[in-house]
């Protein structure tokens, strides 16, 4: 075992680890913001231990996926993680084209919890379901863009490869690759159902996306699922960060320093977003996203314009 | 034209039940339509009076802004039916369900005779034959009556394509105590207890209209300085109320900072309320013949200065949220009723004015409240940031109030013995008080003994509940939780 793949290992330890406090931070951010105390930013450890005490009520009407989505989705959320580098440390796991088997593992993810809440049989489930996918198919688009992008701009579809871009060091690379930052931040935004996408405090059911699909859930099921989100939260701050940290400058210690910073910096602006706008009505969705799309694309044709092709 | 054909009162006056005309139905129902359809009138209450051994009366007590008091009318009922007005105008809906459910009389072709509280014999709770559309893109929703927020129990069906809400029906009902019944016969301490915790969010406003009804038919005059105090009292129940739904309005929408403010600043003045009278909720302040607590001037200016020191976070977080253009985009144009609409259900109070109507009982029916200053409702058009804004223009006025005529208030007001005045024999007297939904109404009706025959209690919301129905057609189902709050309509007030 090499000196890159044991220090991506312990990221990938530690980041397994931390992801519960990202939600935590946030809260935090947003109770600063209230001028209250909030929950203390280590909450969501309290509640994963609560829940994993605590026995599964599974609804005597539901077919056998609303048991099963849970393991799938920790499970595929994990190997997910694997396959994202740390800082420059590229993952062992990494091959051509797994940037595409990564976003299709979290794709999987989604299609259980889908099903899972259409299996409930319950009319919020529905909807929530309904919503989630008609907003996910657009943020798809953005994704696959973005891709596109990091593609062109490493000449490689390998996610490690992709995200320690080495060519960064002129602003004429530096402003697209702000522009598929800001993507990036819409779509992580989008797919981690906070504010303006989606309310993660609401209680009501009406107006939820993704708090509607797992109200049937209890005890470690829900655990397994609150956990889920907060690595794929972890997951997409990972993939922002991983962009922004230029590779070889720093020590190693410094560049692993500064990744997981950048991570917790990430759940520190979510949480000044939320703050700070309402959540925008479902009609008004569909062109911020549009936006999330439109940004890459620009960058790709920034890129071609100035650069002239690809190298 | 038709001065023999109703009997005008003044607003928590009283008057013999002698002396009011009876017409036969056929007059009764042309004059009834005639003034709200024509003569601007609305409809304060509607109801039967039962006639124990001789013939049921159907009372109609009509507000009329210009002659600036009641029009009381009646028609006896004759085997058991009298032919509905809800077809000609439907804001007599409710009230002739409400008729058909209690006195078991029918209006004869009412399109939509349900049950309204589920208090008939064979009726279960919730169990009636709901409003359904048919297609294979169809869906319903049912939520309630248990609520994933801590609020009151009321089931709510909605009949949807996708994420457009076609229809919604709402059916009450669950909170339903029989308080009109428990407040028959000789009025004790409980009634007036009974009478406040109808709606307790509007304590306040019921207490004052008790005593102005018994003050009313009692023969008892109170000094302008202790209706100063119980204005006080109302326009802080007011404030705290309308503070506390623009807070909740926020939080809906995701808003936090003006969301988490806001519930502060209501506690704020809930305890500016315990302050002035020992319950945060205005419970006991007032009773007939007076207030339960003495107030002097050292008193009021703590709370003034109290009140000094509280507006300004007040305004800051309010136009936080008024100048945030996410919240005015999810507010704008999001659960609009037309003025139209608002006009035939009757609607009241806050909902009424955010629709472009200018109507204010405090100002339409003076009696004896010292506020008659109403805000412009003209530039209202009836959507979530109307109904908002004229909460934050009431608030305005009611601070207006509040710092305006207490400052130079010298003389304490010692507070009165709760005792129980003797009533009038066979009187009738009315009593309204802009709450802080809107109107509030309360007719007392005595027998021949003195004792109360019959309380009806009309809160805002039995009239505004069709308005909420209303705002959510062709609106986004996602949207109905910030149009219920703009409204904040009360369970218990409606189900009583």
């Amino acid at each position: 075992m090499n000196i890159n793949t044991l220090t991506h290992l312990c990221c990938f330890v530690a980041a397994l680890f931390l992801a519960p406090l990202l939600p935590g931070i946030i809260n935090k951010v947003k109770a600063f913001f209230a001028g209250r105390q909030g929950p203390k930013v280590t909450q969501l450890y309290k509640d994963l231990g609560k829940l994993i005490r605590k026995e599964c009520v599974i609804s005597s009407t539901s077919g056998g996926i609303l048991k099963l989505a849970p393991s799938v989705i920790l499970v595929f959320t994990v190997l997910s993680a694997m396959l994202l580098p740390a800082g420059f440390f590229m993952s062992p796991l990494k091959f051509e084209g797994d940037a595409l088997l990564f976003f299709y593992l979290l794709g999987t993810c989604r299609i259980a919890m889908v099903l899972a809440a259409l299996d409930t049989g319950s009319s919020f489930e529905g909807m929530g379901a309904s919503r989630e996918v008609f907003f996910s198919a657009l943020a798809e688009a953005a994704v696959f863009a973005v891709l596109a992008f990091l593609a062109l701009f490493s000449g490689k579809l390998s996610l490690s490869h992709m995200l320690c871009i080495s060519g960064v060091d002129s602003w004429m690379d530096f402003t697209p690759v702000m522009l598929v930052i800001f993507s990036l931040f819409l779509i992580l935004l989008a797919e981690n159902c906070r504010v303006p996408f989606d309310d993660p405090e609401t209680h009501l059911e009406l107006t939820m996306i993704h708090e509607a699909m797992i109200l049937d859930y209890a005890g470690p099921d829900l655990a397994a699922i609150l956990y889920s989100s907060s690595l794929k939260l972890w997951i997409f701050a990972g993939l922002i960060t991983s962009l922004l940290i230029p590779p070889g400058v720093f020590p190693v210690w410094g560049e692993i320093l500064l990744s997981f910073g950048g991570i917790f910096l990430c759940a520190v602006i979510v949480g000044i977003v939320e703050s700070s706008m309402a959540r925008y009505r479902f009609l008004k969705v569909p062109p911020l996203l549009t936006a999330a799309l439109v940004l890459p694309v620009i960058a790709i044709l920034f890129y071609f314009f100035f650069q002239g092709g690809v190298q | 034209m038709s001065e023999k054909n109703y009997l005008l009162l003044a607003n928590a006056s009283m008057a013999k039940l002698s002396d009011i005309p009876r017409l036969e139905m056929g007059d009764f129902r042309a004059d009834c339509l005639r003034a709200v359809k024509e003569e601007n009138c609305r409809i304060s209450a509607f109801f039967v009076l039962p006639g124990e051994g001789k013939e049921d009366l159907l009372t109609a007590i009509l507000a009329d802004p210009e002659q600036k008091k009641f029009r009381i009318m009646q028609s006896a009922v004759r085997d058991g039916k009298f032919p509905s007005l809800t077809a000609e105008f439907p804001g007599f809906n409710r009230f002739e369900r409400e008729i058909f459910e209690n006195n078991g009389i029918l209006p004869e072709n009412h399109p939509n005779l349900k049950p309204l509280r589920f208090t008939g014999k064979n009726d279960r709770i919730g169990e009636m034959e709901f409003f359904s559309m048919q297609g294979k893109a169809i869906h319903e929703v049912a939520v309630g009556p248990v609520h994933a927020g801590v609020i009151e129990p009321g089931h709510f069906r909605f009949q949807c394509m996708g994420e457009t809400v076609y229809s919604l029906e709402i059916s009450l009902g669950y909170q339903h105590r029989g308080i009109e019944k428990m407040l028959t016969g000789m009025p004790d301490n409980k009634t007036a207890h009974l009478i406040e915790t109808a709606a307790g969010d509007s304590s306040i406003a019921a207490a004052w209209n008790y005593a102005k009804l018994t003050e009313a038919l009692g023969g008892i005059t109170v000094s302008s300085e202790v209706e100063a105090i119980r204005q006080y009292a109302l326009e802080l129940e007011r404030c705290a109320n309308h503070i506390g739904d623009l807070g909740a309005l926020a939080g809906d929408v995701a808003f936090l900072p003006t969301a988490s403010f806001c519930g502060r600043i209501r506690g704020e003045y809930l305890n500016m309320t315990a302050e002035l009278c020992g319950n945060r909720f205005g419970r006991n302040f007032i009773i007939p013949g007076g207030i339960r607590f003495g107030v002097d001037s050292t008193r009021l200016e703590k709370i003034s200065k109290w009140l000094h020191r509280i507006a300004p976070e007040l305004w800051n977080a309010l136009e936080l949220m008024f100048n945030s253009p996410t919240v005015l985009d999810r507010f704008e144009n999001t659960g609009s009723v037309s003025k139209d609409d608002a006009l035939a259900l009757g609607l009241t109070g806050v909902a009424a004015r955010a629709c472009g109507i200018d109507i204010n009982s405090a100002r339409d029916l003076p009696g004896k409240n010292a506020f008659p200053e109403v805000i412009d409702c003209r530039k209202f058009s009836g959507d979530v940031i109307s109904r908002a804004a004229v909460r934050y223009e009431e608030l305005k006025k009611s601070h207006d109030f509040l710092f305006g005529n207490f400052d130079d208030f010298k003389t304490s007001i010692s507070p009165a013995e709760r005792k129980n005045p003797a009533l009038a024999n066979d009187a009738i007297a009315v009593a309204v008080t802009e709450a802080w939904r809107g109107e509030l109404c309360h007719v007392a009706v005595t027998g021949n003994r003195g004792e109360i025959k019959m309380l009806k209690i009309v809160d805002p919301s039995f009239h505004n509940w069709e308005g909420l129905a209303m705002a959510l057609r062709n609106e986004e189902i996602s949207n109905f939780p910030i149009c219920n709050k703009s409204f904040n309509l009360s369970y218990c007030g409606h189900d009583l």
